[in-house]
């Protein structure tokens, strides 16, 4: 097995998934955790999209707190919430090139094509409506997996 | 055993009757289904979340629409809270006066978000009581040996 690079987000065979998701409301929180852990991922949570960005390792002068063994493998971040929403995010991450290559998945209560569009647009890997179901998340991580 | 067999045929038919009567939807399914042996308490334990964030934003609700010059952005973003985690648990009655409720924040009608306020305060009284029984009722199932 080939060493990756530092970026390279492809996961070896027998690695277990680390998914970051993020989220200002507390129970939809606990149900994607729950979701994500149903499908055996590693699953670290985060409520804004700022410490979100610091777990990425992403904030200046921020060392990566998650090293290289618990890379994120993918990010799953809710579009409405206060502050920095999901799109803004998903853009950072986009921009920097330690994690332009981890897929970006958005979450939202609403359907709005333009809303959906943007961030596809942007490089989202996905678009899930809400509520979650154990069903969404299978089709992710299946993704993840291939 | 025949007192289990009853108990159990009462949960499932008090469990139907909430779907039947709209309080509850298939999300809370989708919850029930993520329940497991490494989390037995799955569905209690994000109801009970459920329950405290929404007295919280109900307090913060009746706040804000007794203030003189009433903030409707913040009202607004309440309301878009409660009707997240609503959906969330699959507490349909709930999740739809949350709809009617955004409604009118946005077209700034106090008299109309009084209405909703109180609406949404009488449905979360009901489904409150009514999980609290169905879990009563579960506990009872197990206490008994089921």
């Amino acid at each position: 097995m080939a060493a990756g690079s530092s970026s390279n987000w492809v996961m070896e065979s027998g690695d277990v998934p680390h998914v970051l998701a993020v989220d200002d409301n507390l129970i939809d929180r606990k149900l994607v955790e729950k979701l994500l852990r149903n499908s055996s991922c590693k699953v670290t949570t985060a409520e804004n999209g700022p410490r979100a960005l610091e777990l990425l390792g992403l904030t200046s002068g921020g060392q990566n707190t998650m090293n290289g063994r618990s890379k994120v493998n993918m990010v799953i971040t809710d579009y409405c919430m206060p502050g920095m929403t999901g799109y803004e995010l998903l853009k950072k991450i986009k921009e920097s090139s330690v994690t332009k290559e981890v897929p970006v998945v958005i979450m939202s209560s609403e359907n709005i094509p333009t809303r959906i569009n943007k961030c596809l647009e942007e490089g989202a890997q996905m678009f899930i409506l809400k509520p979650l179901k154990q069903s969404d998340v299978k089709k992710l991580t299946c993704q993840l997996m291939n | 055993m025949d007192g289990i067999v009853q108990l159990q045929r009462q949960l499932v038919d008090y469990t139907a009757s909430l779907f039947h009567e709209g309080f509850l939807d298939d999300q809370f399914n989708q919850l029930q289904q993520l329940q497991d042996e490494s989390n037995p308490d799955f569905v209690v334990e994000v109801v009970t979340l459920f329950f405290e964030d929404a007295e919280r934003l109900l307090n913060e609700l009746t706040k804000t629409l007794g203030q003189p010059s009433i903030d409707f952005k913040r009202l607004d973003a309440h309301v878009h809270q409660l009707k997240g985690s609503s959906s969330s648990i699959g507490a349909q009655r709930i999740h739809r006066v949350c709809i009617s409720f955004r409604n009118s924040c946005e077209e700034q009608n106090v008299e109309g978000c009084l209405k909703n306020l109180q609406q949404v305060k009488q449905e979360y009284s009901l489904v409150k009581s009514k999980l609290e029984t169905l879990f009563r009722m579960e506990q009872q199932i197990l206490a008994a040996g089921g």
